[in-house]
């Protein structure tokens, strides 16, 4: 685990995405406590204040506070990026690695029927999902989910593939294991490296995907601070204040950019022998 | 290409067709607990109830209600809108056909800028030209089109007043006005098509300049360039057939948000104001034309590819 952290450390890559995590993990934890104003601290003198000593990202259309609202933000969009990424690629996980434990006609049939499904973007299956269950950010969070196990569910199996014909996975089937014994204890545990880079990206777009419902009104709904909705705000005073649509614009910009740099950090962390 | 093949491909095709209905049905009709409820708010009347209920069949066990509207679907006809009280099935495809028009043109744009980024970011790997390249490329898959929308929207309609900033006009009715409209929209599609298409394109051509073949080509004594417009880009360019038709996924998906943004009424936006109106057949009507799209636009690229390069055979 050390090694693996100083490997992906010497990375630049790697290294501007550990830090970018840093960073934004710190906005998520103390945010609200580092935060200069209350996110929601109305000032009618100082709307649309330019960025400068007194708000140092600029103020919106009410005078608060972009940094702080920022600061604070952070929790209402990483986090459920995160745990959406996390219950998708679990699913998926869990389907692809039984596909491949399955085999045969059973695995070409869930697997075609994930192809299937995959025909859905992403983005609408979501808009479906949240449509049906209601809007809201717990809501965007399932629909998140549901939308990424069929993609992870392939990944994984692909790698799970060959992890099936391994010795250790026939020995465990001739001596009659249970099929859950197999796929948790013996399969899913060495195919976890595939998962983890692939899931790490995924964040990136769950970040994506989740603004991108809160800024179409159906994911986090105001007065969150939650980014996309911040965007969605600014967009109607773009003319008087810019700085409310590039501030928050840049946050989720560089939060998936960090996932997507540690995702790519890991993947050459884990395979040092790929050069490219 | 064997005959066998495109039958089983085609196979596929229909099968993806069948399991999106059924998923689409199912989140939009079965899966609310009273559908006539959630259709009609909270303010609904008893009598409303029933006679939406009625309506939609909603008392009838769950794969009859499939079944009856896969059968109308199956004869093109997708129901009356809630909201126009028009059919949807005419409406939607007319909204599809101005999508496409976005949809095609960016995919243009992005092979032209793509594929010589590409191949420059390939020839001069791990220079200054092939980080740079690089840089564009994380950038363009980490902007939500949300974002690049408003901030495109926000330099060149805004700032410099060189475009509009929304509206759709038919180019048949007007073609400068209509090029002018799209610009951004395209632009906008264009910036993640352009990442992916350029990193497929960047290893693609490492490879390709490592093989055999190659270096064989240059040992002949060819020129530079006919080894690498002849030889090189030839092979490097098959597998983008794939990603530009796997991207036709996000494409659909993109084009929902950007429709949105600029007001263009294509079949995204018209899904758009089908869920926020709770329109039930517009919004079964918008997502299965979509996935249908992508999975015929699948198809294709497969047999495509199969057409092109007949060493591939998926099996």
């Amino acid at each position: 685990m050390t090694e693996l952290f100083i490997r992906l450390m010497r990375k630049p890559q790697g290294f501007v995405g550990l830090v970018l995590l840093a960073l934004i993990a710190a906005a998520c934890l103390f945010g609200p406590a580092l935060a200069p104003y209350a996110p929601e601290k109305i000032d009618f003198l100082g709307r649309f204040r330019a960025p400068g000593w007194q708000n140092w990202l600029g103020a919106d259309q009410f005078g608060r506070d972009i940094l702080s609202r920022l600061m604070v933000g952070a929790r209402s969009t990483v986090p459920l990026a995160f745990i959406a990424t996390f219950v998708g690629s679990a699913a998926g996980a869990i389907i692809g690695v039984g596909s491949a434990y399955l085999g045969g006609r059973t695995d070409e049939a869930i697997m075609r029927t994930i192809d299937a499904v995959m025909a859905i973007p992403g983005l609408l299956m979501a808009l479906l999902l949240v449509s049906t269950l209601g809007n809201g950010a717990g809501n965007a969070v399932i629909a998140i989910a549901v939308a990424f196990a069929p993609g992870m569910a392939r990944v994984t199996r692909s790698a799970a593939l060959n992890i099936r014909n391994q010795d250790y996975v026939k020995a465990a089937i001739a001596r009659g294991e249970a099929a859950p014994w197999i796929i948790f204890r013996e399969m899913l545990p060495n195919v976890m490296a595939p998962i983890v880079i692939e899931s790490t990206i995924r964040v990136s777009f769950a970040v994506m995907l989740f603004a991108t419902l809160s800024f179409l009104g159906v994911g986090a709904q105001p007065p969150a601070s939650e980014w996309g909705l911040m965007v969605a705000d600014a967009r109607q005073y773009m003319h008087q204040a810019p700085w409310g649509l590039i501030a928050p614009s840049a946050a989720i910009a560089l939060t998936a950019i960090a996932f997507n740099l540690v995702g790519d950090g890991l993947r050459d962390a884990l395979n040092p022998k790929d050069e490219r | 290409m064997t005959l066998a093949w495109f039958a089983r491909r085609l196979m596929l095709m229909i099968y993806t067709v069948i399991v999106v209905s059924m998923l689409v049905f199912a989140i939009t009709q079965i899966l609310p607990a009273d559908a006539a409820q959630s259709l009609l708010g909270e303010n609904a009347t008893p009598e409303m109830l029933a006679a939406l209920r009625a309506k939609l069949g909603l008392g009838d066990p769950a794969w009859q209600q499939y079944v009856r509207w896969a059968r109308h679907v199956f004869t093109g006809d997708f129901g009356i809108s809630m909201r126009t009280s028009l059919p949807v099935g005419p409406e939607m495809l007319a909204a599809l056909s101005r999508s496409l028009l976005l949809a095609v043109s960016a995919i243009l744009v992005t092979l032209a800028i793509a594929v010589p980024l590409g191949v420059v970011a390939a020839l001069r790997q791990g220079r200054l030209t092939d980080t740079g390249v690089s840089l564009i490329a994380y950038l363009g898959v980490s902007l939500p089109e949300f974002v690049t929308a408003t901030l495109l929207a926000l330099l060149l309609a805004d700032t410099w007043h060189w475009l509009p900033a929304t509206g759709y006009v038919s180019p048949l009715e007007d073609f400068g006005g209509g090029i002018r409209h799209l610009v951004l929209p395209v632009l906008t599609v264009s910036m993640i098509l352009v990442a992916h298409v350029m990193r497929m394109m960047r290893s693609e051509t490492l490879d390709v300049l490592k093989s055999d073949y190659i270096r064989a080509a240059r040992l002949k004594g060819l020129p530079e360039r006919t080894v690498l417009f002849r030889h090189a880009l030839r092979n490097a360019l098959l597998p983008v057939v794939t990603i530009i038709a796997l991207d036709v996924g996000y494409l659909l998906g993109g084009i929902i948000v950007i429709e949105e943004i600029f007001a263009i009424p294509g079949i995204g936006r018209a899904l758009m104001v089908a869920i926020t109106t709770r329109d039930l057949p517009s919004i079964q009507a918008g997502a299965l034309i979509m996935a249908a799209t992508y999975a015929v636009t699948n198809t294709l690229a497969d047999m495509a590819y199969a057409f092109l390069d007949p060493r591939i055979r998926y099996d």
